[in-house]
Parts: structure tokens; sequence; C-alpha cells
């Protein structure tokens, strides 16, 4: 087996995995409860994956470039208040303008965040640990400065509400965005130019900067596009709880860097691909509705999504590991003949 | 680099004095009862940031100290509700600590993931076993004999409650394991090049495992202070602390790649923090605001020595023996895994 298949193998042996994780759990939902698979089960399972796929999408352009950004809950929070807020003012605004107010602000977070780690050279660990509680405080003090504590869904127009409900020919639309943003993510990370650059800056950050790949600014992109996803995120959590006070996606980042891992984004940077991330996404999430299903309580799902993050950093170890084992006795086999 | 750290020390100086300073403008904060008060609130987070500043020293993080902390006291009001007596939980709470601590351990060095990843992961398993041992319920009532060590002062009224004498203790212990041992030098050694170390005969790893047993023993003692002082065990104890335990350690001049920083400049910056929120609280500002402090504190903390220093690599040099790995926290299990991927 050559190198570059073996690291293909390698690859759709992640995706494989998470496929076969994704239907054991689905077979032990449906086995305990056959409705688990009814178009209406399969609506639910989809539109539940959608809001956590969309941040663990943008949170995948970060982790391939050596990043991460541990505020996305708060991003989240701030944008999907904002919404709120804006139907507040004026219940009349054109969905487009909330949709769009949202993904600028999180755009804002992010550059923010992106500005702190490609200019100042702060680790982004520690950067987004501080916006976390930053972008919360924000929303609280915005929440109570307002004193609306809480925005309910008939303070907002239907046709927002039918936004985050709705569907066409069975797809939930929140799973449709989600699906059209990530087919752009992965056509652009795997053919663009900037997209291929975030995997070599991953790879070595100080290798690519000597290439001549504008590190800073790459990263600084990469934390701007994922805020939007963020803020996307927050809208459409508006829209389909139709319930905001100021601690929406507060914990949120557990699940989305979980998903990220999960789905085989490596944590250093330099592999993995968003539609992975997206899988992992999903995978979690329908854990998350089966583990009531199969009789364990709600308060497990914090512990599972722990778990899961360990895992499958521990199986991508092992894998690792022992790919790079073989590969080596194969260069030995190479080198004798 | 001694003038540097002692620097930094003066800047830190500084703050606390312009803290306490801006303290004696608010009604009652010269009070002894508001001293006390503002040395307790911060014993916890003070265990923490012990417990964080070794680990930090050697370039690794642990960002489930307050998850530990959570599910101790958690365990603790299990026990305590299942009638079990306090003085049989102490030791059963320590055990736990220190068997979470391993955990991390085992993972971080033994499989050699990323310290990182593994304790993000951690963080939300911790919390989560925390909530699958008491839900969302809290248990009360705590002995009568025992809460007193963490609320009251000495001699009922002094300035000094037992509490922070605890913490004292334990920062010398830490001074001392850190500042006057073999072990604590090489901390430092580790930091700044993990296999520099292991070639200088260094027991890298088995240094590396006891400081997240040493974190779990700490966040156990933590989570008994936290339990008895609030008389309450909740799944949600201390749900954040890791923020400002991190943001502690950074703002004392600890740097968050390893190989530098003092337990003189930790305690420092706990002092000025716990000022700071004091001071706030009597300005009536509201927690979450003081949350938002917290977090600029700690962008702020990393962010000043960066600006003020003559960065060296801006431009990058085209010698590659000077050209430095990039070094991130956490991620030097990446580098193994990533030459392990290359030795192809």
């Amino acid at each position: 087996m050559t190198r570059a298949s073996a690291r293909e193998s390698a690859f759709a042996g992640r995706e494989l995995g998470i496929v076969v994780a994704f239907v054991a759990v689905v077979a032990a939902a449906t086995i305990t409860r056959p409705t688990f698979l009814s178009g209406q089960g399969i609506h639910d399972l989809l539109l539940n994956a959608s809001i956590i796929a969309l941040l663990a999408i943008g949170q995948a352009l970060l982790v391939i470039t050596r990043n991460i950004d541990l505020s996305v809950g708060s991003v989240m929070g701030l944008s999907a208040y904002l919404s709120g807020q804006l139907f507040l003012v004026d219940k009349d605004l054109p969905i487009v303008v909330v949709v769009l107010a949202g993904i600028a602000l999180g755009a804002v977070c992010g550059a923010v965040n992106g500005a702190l780690v490609a200019i100042a050279k702060v680790p982004a660990l520690v950067v987004t640990l501080g916006t976390l509680y930053v972008f919360r405080g924000i929303d609280y003090a915005w929440a109570s400065g307002t004193d609306t504590t809480q925005i309910n869904a008939y303070q907002m127009p239907s046709g927002f509400l039918s936004l985050g409900s709705g569907s066409v020919l069975g797809v939930p639309n929140l799973s449709l965005i989600a699906l059209v943003v990530l087919a752009i993510a992965a056509y652009g990370l795997h053919n663009f130019r900037a997209g291929r650059e975030l995997y070599a800056i991953g790879s070595n950050p100080d290798a690519a900067r000597l290439a001549g790949i504008p590190t800073g600014r790459r990263v600084f992109g990469a934390f701007v596009i994922s805020g939007a996803l963020v803020g996307l995120g927050g809208v459409m959590h508006a829209a389909y709880f139709g319930t905001i006070n100021a601690s929406v996606g507060n914990g949120r980042e557990l699940a989305v860097v979980a998903a990220v891992v999960v789905g085989g984004v490596a944590i250093f940077g330099g592999s993995g691909t968003v539609v992975g991330a997206a899988l992992g996404a999903l995978l979690l999430t329908t854990i998350t509705s089966a583990l009531p299903i199969l009789g364990v309580p709600a308060f497990w799902q914090r512990a599972v999504d722990g778990a899961a993050l360990l895992v499958a950093i521990s199986l991508d170890r092992a894998f690792m590991v022992r790919l790079a084992q073989r590969l080596r006795a194969e260069r030995a086999v190479r080198r004798a003949g | 680099m001694l003038a540097r750290l002692l620097r930094w020390e003066s800047v830190l100086l500084v703050l606390c004095v312009a803290v306490f300073a801006a303290g004696s403008f608010s009604d009652g904060f010269g009070e002894t009862s508001n001293i006390s008060f503002l040395l307790l609130d911060y014993s916890e987070v003070a265990l923490l940031a012990f417990a964080l500043l070794p680990i930090v020293l050697t370039g690794e993080i642990d960002l489930s100290v307050a998850s530990t902390l959570g599910f101790c006291s958690a365990l603790t009001g299990k026990l305590w509700d299942g009638g079990m007596s306090f003085e049989t939980i102490v030791p059963i709470v320590l055990v736990a600590g220190i068997v979470l601590g391993s955990v991390n351990a085992t993972l971080i060095i033994r499989f050699g993931l990323p310290s990182l990843a593994v304790t993000i992961g951690t963080l939300g398993l911790y919390r989560g076993l925390a909530y699958v041992l008491l839900g969302d319920g809290a248990v009360t009532g705590f002995p009568e004999n025992y809460r007193p060590l963490a609320t009251d002062s000495i001699g009922g009224d002094s300035f000094l409650p037992y509490a922070t004498i605890l913490v004292l203790v334990v920062g010398a212990l830490v001074a001392v394991l850190v500042h006057m041992t073999t072990i604590g030098r090489s901390l430092y050694a580790i930091g700044l090049g993990a296999q520099t170390a292991r070639f200088s005969g260094i027991r890298v790893n088995r240094i590396k495992f006891s400081l997240y047993l040493l974190s779990g023993a700490l966040a156990a003692i933590a989570s008994l202070v936290y339990t008895l002082r609030y008389n309450s065990a909740r799944a949600d104890n201390a749900n954040g602390m890791e923020l400002v335990a991190v943001a502690a350690v950074l703002l004392g001049g600890v740097s968050i790649f390893g190989g530098r920083g003092t337990v003189l400049g930790v305690a420092m910056a706990l002092l000025a923090m716990a000022g700071l929120r004091n001071v706030l609280f009597l300005d009536d500002v509201s927690n979450e605001i003081q949350n938002v402090i917290t977090g600029l504190l700690l962008i702020l903390s990393v962010l000043v020595p960066v600006v003020f220093k003559p960065r060296r690599t801006k431009d990058v040099p085209l010698e590659p023996s000077v050209v430095d790995t990039e070094r991130r926290p956490g991620a030097d299990a990446g580098g193994r895994l990533r030459r392990d991927h290359q030795g192809v």
C-alpha cells in the first residue's frame, strides 16, 4: 500500500467509523422505540444537528489552522439575543435584515478574537477563554439593561418563526441552510488557494510563513468566517426555539469542540474536513436524542459529550501510532528489497 | 531574566496598591469583616491556581480543575445525604480528586494526548458526572462543627479566616516545591524544552503525572472548603472557576508556554483580583460584569507582555536553525504525533 492510499484509508476509516457508530445508535434507539426512525424522527434528528453542525463547520476551519474558539457559545447567545431585540424594536423588520445583522455581529466577535490571535499573537485558547466571559457578560448586561430578560415567540413575526420550524420537501429549512454552508465550506477548503493554505498553516506555521503564506491574514479570516457562521447559528436558534434569554448557547463550546474532534479534525491542526465535523455534530446530537429513549437520564448529556471527545482523540492517537508503525515497516521492506 | 520577572512583579505590586487604594474609597472596605470576606471569597480560586501553576510551568494546562471541584462537591453531598459521617467523607473525596487527576494524567502522559484537548473533554465529563450524581438538586445541612473552619476567622473576629491559613500553607508548600527543590527547577526545564529536559535525565513523564495528581488533590480540598463555606453541594458548584484560576496564573506572570513564572507573582495576582472583586462587589457591580472584567484581565495579562516587548520573531529569519517551532500550550504531544506522522 502506498503512502497516499494509506492516508486516504485513514480518513475513509474515520468517516466510516462515525457512520458505524451512527447506525448503531439509531438501531438501538429504533429497536427500543420504532418511531425514532419515522419521517418525523429523521426530521427531528436533522433539525437538532443543524445548528451545532453550523458551529462545528466554523470551528473546524479554526482547528485546522491549529487554533480554537471557546467563545462560540457566548457569540451564539449574543447574536440570538440581538435578533430578538431587533424584532422588539420593530416587528415588521425584514427577516433578511435580522439574519444579516446576526451574521455581522458574529463576524465582529470573530474579528475581535482573530485580531488578538493573529495580530497580537496571543494563544487562541487564552483569548477565547477570556472572550467567552466577556461576550456572555455583555449579553447579560444588555438583557438586564433593557429589562427584557426573556423574549418570547409571540414577540417575533410568524415569518421568522416559520423559517426556523418550516421545511422544504420534508427537509427542515435549517438543515438546508446548514447543508448549503457545508457544501460551500467543503468546496472552498478543498479547492480554493486560501482553503489549502489553512491546512499548510495548521501543519507547520513557520514553514507556511516561510513559504509566503500570509498566515496572520488567513487565521484572521478563518476567525471572521467562523464568527459569522456562529452568528448565523444564533439567529437560527432564535427562529427555531422562539424563546431567547441571556443564557442561550451557554456551555455549547464543549459540544462544538467535541463534534469537530469526533469528526476527525486533528486538534493540533493540519488535517480533517468540514464534512467530518458536520457528521460529528450529527452523531453527537443523535446520541443526545437517543439517550432518554435508551433509559439514560438527560443529565448524562454533558458527560457523554466530554467522553466522546476523549474517546475520539484516544482512537485517533492509537490509529496514528499503528499507521506510523505500519508505514515504517513497509519502508524497511522497500529498503531491504 | 531575573530583572524581567522582578519587573512583572513590581507591576503586580502597583496593581495591588492601586486596587486597595481604590477600595479605601468604598464604604466599609477597610473593616475587619470585609477584609476577611475578601480573603475567604478567593480561597478556592487560590487553591486551584496553586494547582495549575506547576502544570502551566511545564507547558501543559488543566482546564478541568473547576469541574473536578464540582464533582467532588457533588460527591460530598451525595455521601452526606446517604448518611455517611463527615470524617469518612473527607478521605473518600480526596481519593476521588486524585483519581480524576490520574485519569487526566493517564490520557495526557501514558496515551500522549494533548493536555488542552484532554482537559476540555474532562471539563465536560467531570461536570457531567457531577450532574449524574446530584441532578438539579442541592444537599445542605453540613455539620456545624466543621463549617466554621470554612467560614470563620481566627479568634472569631480577626481579619484572617482559617481557610486563608490553609491557602497560605498550600501556597508555601507549592513555593517550596517550585523554587527550592530539584523537581521544582526541573519544571522550568521541562517548560522550556521537554525533550532537552528528558535528555538531561529529568523524568519528565513521572513529574508531569504527579502534577496532575496534585491538581486533583488540591481541587478536592478546594471542594471541601467550597461545600462547607456555602453549606451547599450542587452539581454546578464553581462552574466556570477555571477561568478565574487560569487568569490568576497568567496575570501572575506565568508564561502560557511554560518555563517562566513564580509563586509570588501568582499570589500577588490573586490578592489583586480578590481586592478588585471585593471593590466591585461593594460598588454593586453585577456578577456578570465582574466576569467581563476577569475575562479582560486574562486577555490583558497575556497581551501586555507581548505588546511591550520587542518581538524577536517579527521577521522570521530564513536560517532553519533559528526558526523555532511555533509553541502552543499543551501541544507537546502534538509535536510527538506529527513526528510519528512524518517519520514515515
